[in-house]
């Protein structure tokens, strides 16, 4: 049996959009988020003795001090994660294991990615994230072996990630585009999806620009702005919430590299180590597991995730692929919030989009994608360049 | 946000070198491709202070032979980079040098689609001004 001492019991999540018409700074989209998944959960502010955050943009240094004083939080925990795109479902784990560990009773997990406002005459936010991810400081191995020779943002580096499994395992462009239709068809289904009005064919999908081979433009997430929160706490007090606590039963992390350039194995990800950590922590096999969530930055994170987390064998993704429906009405549900692709990136809350996934199908929540069976959760993040990888065994009380 | 990448005249973007790194720049100056070779662990890419799998410093500089094989590889054909946009279609690969390590490069001198896994290439240089870019392109 798994840990059963925190779980999760409420959220708050932004659609994401790709202009964002309530500019705010870090800390009021903090509060705004903080409010609504507190509310959301049943519990008040005075409650709440842990914060796990992403940066604050208005207050880089510092971040936790900074938003409990703005938010008159006292806090016996304060964490800023920063894994990449798993950061989210680390702050997830983090916020469990300071619960567990007797740290502290109720955690708040907050990340957004939301335009600050714009002084008359000044420029809008064109761009969430720079191609360079910050690596372009002097001193950098980034600026001085990837940038000059074009390795800037995720695509090429997923591409090549790719490229190499395809060549390996020989896995057809048709297959990874069915992934991005069978989330799409889940997308339709939900009304915080930037996509929910559009369907989409594997036709489609390989009509699309080429944009580094072999990711064709609707492989990609579509980056937007969003934001979202979930609310943590013991079993005790879990029991007094409003929704059904989902708690964590299990969960892994990986980190070995920051850019695809000096991994090890391009066919082979992270996700194997931290899925094996969580499931042994959880105390159950694949099996039990009644849906996933994966961080989909690409199409092939989705497939690649399915092998090395185990619920497929190595080189067998892609028959896996072709011979299930992933969407939500499907025998093998994956991302029924639409995923990334289907739902849009919003930022760093791209990430908690697949534990907020998982949260609203094990509480019941999903309306018109609701899972028939939804009591156990494998929900994965990604984070940098297939290079840091965090699983989550969640399950329903 | 300040960007500190430096770029050459022509708007590409070109690497600032360290004290650590400077040695595998002026090589590549020269034509060369060397690395750095820890006595136990052999060559390892890229510069650093001390050798990433014993962290020990005792390593020394050495000219490796340039000759490698694509270990992946894509065809940037948008211009992710804005100032790489003049380029496109140009291929960004990893390549595995026979001495070991794997290094991020652009294929060249040969069409972007003739390209492929396990494609023989060597090292060729091309300078931009402050800084030489080392490529690889096809062994006949």
């Amino acid at each position: 049996m798994g840990k059963r001492s925190a779980a999760l019991v409420g959220f708050t999540e932004w659609a994401p959009q790709r202009k964002w018409d309530q500019p705010m700074f870090s800390m009021e989209a903090c509060a705004k988020l903080a409010a609504e998944a507190l509310s959301d959960a049943g519990i008040d502010k005075g409650e709440v003795d842990g914060l796990v955050i992403g940066g604050l943009q208005e207050s880089p240094l510092f971040p936790p001090l900074a938003l409990a004083e703005y938010l008159q939080i006292q806090a016996n925990f304060g964490e800023v994660v920063d894994i990449g795109g798993a950061s989210s479902a680390g702050m997830i784990w983090r916020a469990a294991a300071a619960i567990e560990i007797g740290l502290c009773e109720t955690v708040l997990v907050l990340v957004h990615s939301t335009p600050a406002p714009v002084e008359a005459g000044g420029d809008a936010a064109k761009m969430i994230m720079p191609p360079y991810l910050m690596g372009d400081a002097w001193g950098s191995p980034q600026g001085q072996f990837d940038i000059p020779y074009g390795l800037v943002a995720a695509a090429p580096s997923f591409a090549m990630v790719a490229q190499r499994y395809m060549s390996q395992y020989g896995v057809a462009p048709e297959t990874l585009a069915k992934i991005a239709v069978d989330e799409r068809n889940s997308a339709l289904k939900n009304p915080k999806a930037v996509f929910k009005d559009k369907p989409i064919t594997i036709d489609d999908v390989l009509a699309s620009p080429m944009v580094s081979d072999p990711v064709h433009l609707l492989e990609m997430v579509m980056p937007c702005f969003g934001g979202g929160a979930v609310v943590l706490t013991s079993a005790e007090r879990a029991k007094k919430a409003k929704h059904r606590p989902v708690f964590l039963t299990g969960y892994g992390e990986r980190i070995s590299h920051k850019t695809v350039s000096y991994m090890d194995d391009l066919t082979v990800t992270p996700a194997k180590p931290s899925a094996d950590k969580a499931f042994g922590m959880a105390g159950i096999d694949r099996s039990a597991i009644d849906f996933c969530s994966f961080y989909d930055c690409f199409t092939i994170t989705v497939l690649m995730t399915l092998e090395d987390a185990g619920f497929v064998k190595k080189g067998q993704g892609g028959a896996f692929v072709e011979e299930h429906d992933l969407s939500f009405s499907g025998d093998f549900p994956i991302n029924t919030h639409g995923g990334q692709l289907g739902m849009g990136q919003g930022g760093a809350a791209g990430g908690l989009s697949h534990v907020i996934d998982a949260l609203t199908q094990i509480q019941g929540r999903a309306e018109d994608r609701q899972l028939a069976k939804a009591d156990a959760a494998y929900v994965t993040g990604v984070g940098g360049l297939m290079a840091s990888n965090v699983g989550l065994v969640m399950e329903g009380a | 946000m300040r960007v500190e990448q430096p770029f050459a005249e022509n708007g590409r973007p070109i690497p600032r070198r360290t004290p650590t790194s400077a040695p595998y720049f002026d090589a590549a100056r020269e034509g060369k491709l060397r690395l750095q070779e820890c006595p136990r662990d052999g060559f390892f890419f890229y510069p650093r202070s001390r050798c990433p799998n014993c962290l020990s410093d005792d390593w020394s500089w050495k000219d490796v032979s340039g000759r490698a094989e694509i270990y992946s590889y894509t065809i940037d054909r948008i211009g992710l980079d804005p100032a790489q946009r003049p380029r496109v279609p140009y291929v960004v690969a990893i390549v595995e040098l026979e001495e070991g390590p794997r290094l991020t490069t652009n294929i060249v001198d040969c069409e972007a689609g003739a390209v492929f896994v396990g494609m023989p290439v060597h090292a060729t240089f091309e300078d931009l001004g402050r800084e030489t870019l080392i490529h690889f392109k096809p062994s006949a």
